[in-house]
């Protein structure tokens, strides 16, 4: 070993060298610290700290009146809450609405992609406006949808005899849902068409040449090669889903009753309107322990089904 | 009947012209090699026959039917892609049995047939691999046995062989030219290299910016090249060409070339028709170039031993290099030395030098 530095390191005494390579290879760490601790200090500041005081906030009940001080209420709070008819609905109208946009967004977003895909004049326009929704804002969105259901002059109303669909206890959750598939739809799109520009012509024309018509094609070849993007767009769609907030501020207030009243808005009316911080941590928590075991059971289970060209 | 026919068939893309109005007919059973270098349009050409580009103009014909405007599945064709083009998500079973869940043919049926293609590709073993998990060599029995599976009537090989190592590449040379005896079907193969074109064609189509310059059996093509760039393609080391003048002599009709004159055999010296200085380019093959007493004076640039014989690279007084093929047993010139250059006469090539065609004896 000595002999091989010495060959590489002529006339470097040996001894030193472990030190030197120590010391630099701590210089290069520490460089690298210093690089990353900008981020770190945002990441702790804003992502971090909130997460953990969320813990320690959801040990106290907060008076509904500002000034009074917390008191400690314990694990008997979570279990108060969790068990109580209000989370159930949030739980429930949480789920439903992710059952609703989820699976019905990616299908969209994959049809308008293949649609998009094919080579024909004046295709481009098509991409753009499909994924236009990317850069429109809730609010825009929002107001859009305001409007089309407006039981007066909406045209959506309009198509189904002048109904109120946001007031209304049956069709609000799916009309807030539509909106929701809407605004998500461009980004959707986005993803399944650069995963369908990734699946080689060659393939698909060898499957051609093989005598497979043109929904064999796209069920045998680029489906499976297109399962790793759909199976992100689920994923991400899904934590999406069920982090809902905008829409539904914004077209229901979580009405009518409590039609619409998701986990993250009950959250922040518990915040914002009756100042109960400990309840709105529990049902924060509660929301990140669902994200997480649902990503994990995606994970593990649609994953199998997903080809990653391996 | 598995003929395949261009009649007057072009493709354009936008101004680029890819094939220029090709005509060519296949028979049944032939193995027929388009060969030319790349951009040559014989990719395309292969692609029309098999429904995966439109022609712009012309007729394609596969068997007695035009298939213009038959779709590829409905072609009855199968082909074997460069890169293989195997389903990266599918077993090697799957993938073989793919063109006949296509089409449709009765599951029980399925396992017979491929595994009589396993057994004929040697792929046994491999049946439940994906193609990540094979070697190129594997990959390219896998796409032949998807493509032999069901018995097409033309099968189609867009440079089947490119992707293998030149080892391998001898191997399975081999073994497609026995595949197509054993298939008894016609064969319509795509390659940039001479080589695999002049063992394993029936016949060979050259083709040069989207024109076919010369279709005839491998032997016909490298003895009497229709023009100068079949003379220069085909060949390795290449035909050498040297530019020269005629010029009438006492004894017949000579090429004036750098250092020295070569006289031509009567019958090309009638041929060529002249009695002035008409610029010609004279062809000889390296084999029939020799390095001895000869017309031609020319310096040694380099000598390139390869073994079993050597190429000797010689330069002519304007600078033209040629090149003379030496058996090793032959003592070898040296670098830089001065040699004459001898022909043989009875394998003299001469091209017009205007339109590069095969003047003809």
């Amino acid at each position: 070993m000595s002999q091989a530095i010495d060959r590489l390191a002529p006339g470097v005494d040996a001894a030193s060298r472990p030190v030197r390579r120590l010391s630099s290879r701590v210089r290069e760490a520490g460089l690298g610290y210093l690089l990353i601790l900008p981020s770190l200090l945002a990441f702790v500041t804003f992502e971090f700290y909130p997460f953990v005081r969320n813990f320690y906030l959801a040990l106290y009940r907060t008076p509904p009146f500002p000034g009074l001080p917390k008191r400690w209420a314990g694990l008997g709070q979570v279990g108060d809450i969790l068990s109580s008819g209000d989370f159930r609905n949030s739980l429930k109208v949480t789920v439903l609405f992710a059952v609703l946009t989820v699976p019905t967004g990616v299908i969209l977003g994959l049809a308008l992609a293949v649609l998009a895909h094919q080579q024909l004049k004046g295709i481009g326009i098509y991409r753009t406006i499909f994924s236009s929704t990317v850069a429109t804002s809730v609010a825009v969105a929002s107001v859009i949808f305001v409007t089309l259901f407006n039981p007066q002059v909406g045209l959506l109303s309009y198509l189904v005899g002048q109904q109120d669909f946001l007031q209304d206890p049956t069709w609000a959750l799916p009309a807030v849902s539509i909106a929701f598939i809407w605004q998500h739809l461009g980004i959707t799109f986005i993803l399944i068409s650069a995963g369908l520009g990734a699946v080689p012509d060659e393939l698909l024309e060898a499957a051609h040449v093989d005598g497979a018509g043109a929904w064999s094609r796209f069920r045998n070849v680029t489906l499976p090669l297109l399962s790793p993007t759909i199976f992100f767009a689920t994923v991400v769609g899904s934590i999406t889903a069920f982090q809902a907030f905008g829409q539904i501020d914004l077209l229901t207030n979580g009405g009518p009753g409590d039609k619409t009243n998701v986990l993250v808005y009950a959250a922040y009316t518990e915040v914002f309107q009756r100042n109960n911080i400990g309840r709105a941590a529990v049902l924060a928590i509660a929301l990140f322990v669902i994200t997480l075991v649902l990503t994990i059971v995606q994970l593990t289970v649609l994953e199998r089904r997903v080809f990653y060209g391996r | 009947m598995g003929q395949v026919a261009f009649l007057n068939v072009s493709k354009r893309f936008g101004t680029f012209t890819a094939v220029a109005d090709l005509t060519l007919e296949v028979e049944d059973q032939e193995f027929l090699v388009l060969l030319g270098p790349s951009g040559c349009g014989k990719t395309t050409a292969l692609r029309m026959v098999a429904g995966l580009e439109e022609p712009t103009n012309g007729t394609i014909r596969i068997g007695n039917r035009v298939v213009n405007d038959v779709e590829a599945k409905d072609r009855d064709v199968a082909m074997v892609f460069q890169s293989y083009a195997l389903y990266p998500h599918m077993t090697v079973g799957r993938n073989i049995e793919f063109p006949l869940r296509s089409r449709n043919v009765p599951k029980h049926e399925r396992p017979a047939i491929v595994a009589e293609a396993v057994r004929t590709l040697d792929l046994d073993g491999l049946l439940d691999r994906r193609p990540a998990q094979l070697s190129g060599g594997q990959r390219q029995r896998v796409a032949l046995a998807r493509a032999i599976v069901r018995r097409p009537q033309v099968f189609l090989m867009d440079e089947p062989l490119s992707n293998l190592d030149a080892k391998l590449r001898v191997q399975t040379r081999a073994e497609l030219i026995e595949l197509h005896r054993r298939l008894a079907t016609t064969f319509v193969y795509v390659t940039h290299d001479q080589v695999e074109a002049m063992t394993m064609g029936d016949r060979i189509a050259i083709m040069n910016h989207g024109v076919l310059q010369q279709v005839g059996p491998p032997q016909e093509v490298y003895e009497k090249p229709a023009n100068l760039f079949v003379a220069r393609f085909i060949g390795n080391p290449p035909m050498n060409t040297i530019t020269g003048t005629t010029v009438r002599e006492p004894e017949g009709v000579a090429v004036e070339v750098p250092g020295g004159r070569i006289p031509l055999p009567a019958a090309l010296a009638r041929a060529l028709n002249t009695d002035g200085a008409r610029p010609v380019v004279l062809g000889v093959r390296p084999e029939h170039l020799a390095i001895g007493d000869g017309p031609i004076s020319a310096t040694v640039a380099v000598v390139e031993s390869l073994g079993h014989e050597r190429h000797v690279v010689c330069r002519l007084d304007d600078g033209q290099l040629v090149i003379a093929r030496q058996q090793s047993s032959v003592t070898s010139p040296t670098d830089g030395a001065t040699v004459r250059l001898s022909f043989n006469r009875d394998h003299l090539h001469v091209f017009d030098a205007t339109t590069e065609a095969r003047i003809e004896a």
